[in-house]
């Protein structure tokens, strides 16, 4: 029993990390029907940051986090200003390209600046309370409450701000809404500054919690983020929530009772069928076809 | 007009009268084929240049599968190192543990197409998912697909797990190379201008319309899927006896952003711009290696500025002329004669 519950404590660790990060993937689709590829390395300059802020400039949890997000969400803005928003207009599938590229680039300019894994220093003081034969570490509580009031916070933006009415309005008409006197223009950039915000706070608390990190570790992560988006229903904020928690719990499930190197294999099997049986995602809505 | 303008047009109207001569293709394979089969047995390109073009060659394979799919039939498939790895797999087991030593130069062949009718039954599973799902989330299925076939060569320890499989001897060769390269780009470019070629099309413009013209949109899928994955398939087994040495972690989802970005860098729905697109980039990416880690950088900034500045890349949704069918080039004379003597008239 007291297994189980260990195990539902750190799918729960791993599963916010990956909503967290499935978030920015369906706030941009939602917005500009385009997949954002270059998250998962925005998610990996995260970590990078954090370690950057934590080693060369000493600074505590609170700060670095804050610090981490506002760099990542900045890199964001300005990827979208130069790289996609000449895009817009162009085929769908050049601007999947073009985020592939930047993506790339993050990874490889990483990488040609510091060649080498570096490890993130601990942050935080970690205390680990045991209640029978249950263990729980601060820092995973720190990581699910955290990731949880982030994306409390995001709902209340979206849902009950003028802002959010404004981003929600935008993935319902883009032709209408510019008539409206909106600025379409500063409520992208928003939508990619917070998406790419909450990116860097999951690589910020990936790193504290897998505190060995890489420029190629927001490949793997980054894939697996977008297919939580996908479970969940691309462009639907909820349903990236609830992609991220499944993943997080499917994976942590096959590792508890599989060898872990079955990992990977069973969970996308599982999502494959998933796909097969509700192909617009859990909370998507089925989009008929018109000719 | 400027000198080397009327120079130009000059070259130019020689070239498509050349490419237009009955016996072009023919004359232009036995030749290529002959400077291929002279270049590995007198060695007079060293084994570098050879390699080099050993991956032009694959690489061309690969792009031109995927075009069919991703520029032709519009769907985004991302799992095209899946197909490549069990060609590969496939194609090295035979020739490693199956085939008697003495016999391998004979039996290469079969073990290639072995490799790609390997692919092309996968290939067949996954086209099953695409009737339903499109879009981002046929996107997903083939991703995933990838991502199980790597991770399942990884658990089977039969085949080297996560280590790898080695013990190829060097099979591939340039006129090897040459000849499948050849075969794939003449059989995807006469199944695209063909009635089937068509129905492809028509899938990427509208599926539903397609469907209420009687095109029988599931067999085009399966069959484009199956194609595609084939030459895959083969692309895969050419890569494994020119390495030498194969494992999980090559066709993983890198790999297949490789295949994207030459398809893309090229053009869709073009064989000319698969092939200028797959030459470039390979060949850029040698040509940069002096730059060591920072080519890396560099090669995605530049796939970003061309997207920018030219978002169909090279040569979407154009052909270069010597692809072309017949009937079309009679076509566009026809069209031209009519337009001049329009404009004759006009004026």
């Amino acid at each position: 029993m007291a297994y189980i519950f260990q195990q539902a404590l750190n799918a729960l660790q791993l599963g916010s990390i990956y909503a967290l990060i499935a978030l920015g993937y369906t706030m941009v689709y939602g917005i500009l029907t385009m997949i954002n590829f270059a998250h998962g390395d925005l998610f990996m300059v995260g970590a990078f940051f954090c370690f950057l802020l934590a080693v060369y400039f000493h600074l505590s949890f609170v700060p670095t986090l804050l610090l981490s997000m506002l760099g990542v969400a900045c890199l964001g803005v300005i990827i979208e200003r130069l790289a996609y928003k000449p895009l817009r207009n162009a085929p769908r599938v050049s601007a999947i390209i073009t985020a592939l590229g930047v993506g790339l680039f993050l990874e490889n300019f990483t990488l040609a600046l510091s060649p080498y894994p570096k490890h993130i220093p601990q942050l935080l003081e970690n205390t680990t309370w045991a209640i029978g034969a249950l263990s729980i570490s601060s820092l995973q509580i720190l990581i699910i409450v955290l990731s949880l009031v982030l994306m409390l916070i995001l709902d209340f933006v979206v849902q009950r701000t003028k802002a959010g009415m404004a981003m929600r309005a935008i993935s319902w008409d883009k032709t209408i809404v510019p008539l409206m006197g909106v600025p379409v223009n500063k409520i992208i950039s928003l939508t990619f500054a917070i998406g790419t915000g909450l990116g860097g706070a999951a690589g910020v608390m990936y790193g504290l919690a897998y505190p060995v990190i890489d420029p190629y570790m927001g490949i793997m992560v980054g894939w697996k983020a977008f297919i939580c988006a996908v479970v969940g229903g691309i462009g639907n904020i909820r349903g990236a929530m609830i992609g991220g928690f499944i993943l997080g719990g499917v994976e942590i499930l096959v590792a508890a009772f599989l060898p872990s190197t079955y990992r990977d294999v069973v969970a996308f099997t599982l999502l494959l069928i998933l796909l097969i049986v509700r192909p617009y995602g859990i909370l998507g809505k089925p989009q008929p076809q018109k000719v | 007009m400027p000198k080397s303008s009327a120079a130009y047009y000059k070259m130019l109207t020689f070239w498509h009268k050349l490419t237009d001569y009955k016996y072009f293709w023919p004359v232009f394979m036995i030749a290529g084929l002959a400077f291929c089969m002279a270049a590995s047995t007198f060695e007079f390109l060293d084994l570098y240049l050879q390699l080099i073009l050993i991956y032009v060659g694959i690489n061309i394979i690969l792009t031109v599968s995927l075009n069919l799919i991703n520029g032709y039939m519009g769907e985004f498939s991302v799992g095209h190192a899946g197909f490549m790895a069990i060609g590969a797999y496939v194609a090295s087991l035979l020739t490693v543990h199956v085939f008697p030593p003495v016999a391998q130069n004979l039996l290469f062949p079969l073990a290639i197409l072995a490799g790609g009718v390997g692919a092309a039954l996968v290939g067949f599973l996954v086209a099953i998912p695409s009737f339903k799902t499109r879009g981002d989330y046929l996107a997903i299925v083939t991703l995933a697909f990838c991502m199980i076939v790597k991770s399942v060569l990884e658990n089977i320890d039969a085949v080297g797990g996560p280590r790898g499989l080695l013990g190829m001897e060097k099979l591939t060769t340039l006129p090897w190379v040459f000849f499948w390269t050849a075969l794939s780009v003449w059989v995807i470019r006469n199944l695209v201008y063909s009635n089937f070629g068509r129905g492809v099309l028509s899938i990427r413009e509208d599926e539903i319309a397609s469907d209420l013209m009687s095109v029988n949109t599931r067999q085009v899928k399966i069959i484009a899927f199956v194609v595609s994955s084939f030459f895959a398939g083969i692309a895969g087994g050419l890569f494994a006896h020119a390495l030498q040495f194969i494992n999980p972690r090559m066709f993983d989802i890198l790999k297949s952003t490789d295949i994207l970005i030459m398809v893309y860098l090229g053009g869709i729905a073009s064989i000319g711009g698969s092939i200028i697109g797959a030459i470039i980039y390979t060949i850029l990416l040698e040509i940069l290696r002096p730059l060591g880690v920072w080519r890396m950088v560099l090669m995605p900034l530049m796939l970003v500025l061309l997207m920018i500045y030219r978002p169909r890349g090279i040569m979407g949704m154009k052909e270069i002329r010597m692809f072309l069918p017949l009937r079309d080039l009679v076509t566009e004379k026809l069209w031209r004669r009519k337009k001049k003597e329009t404009t004759d008239a006009s004026a």
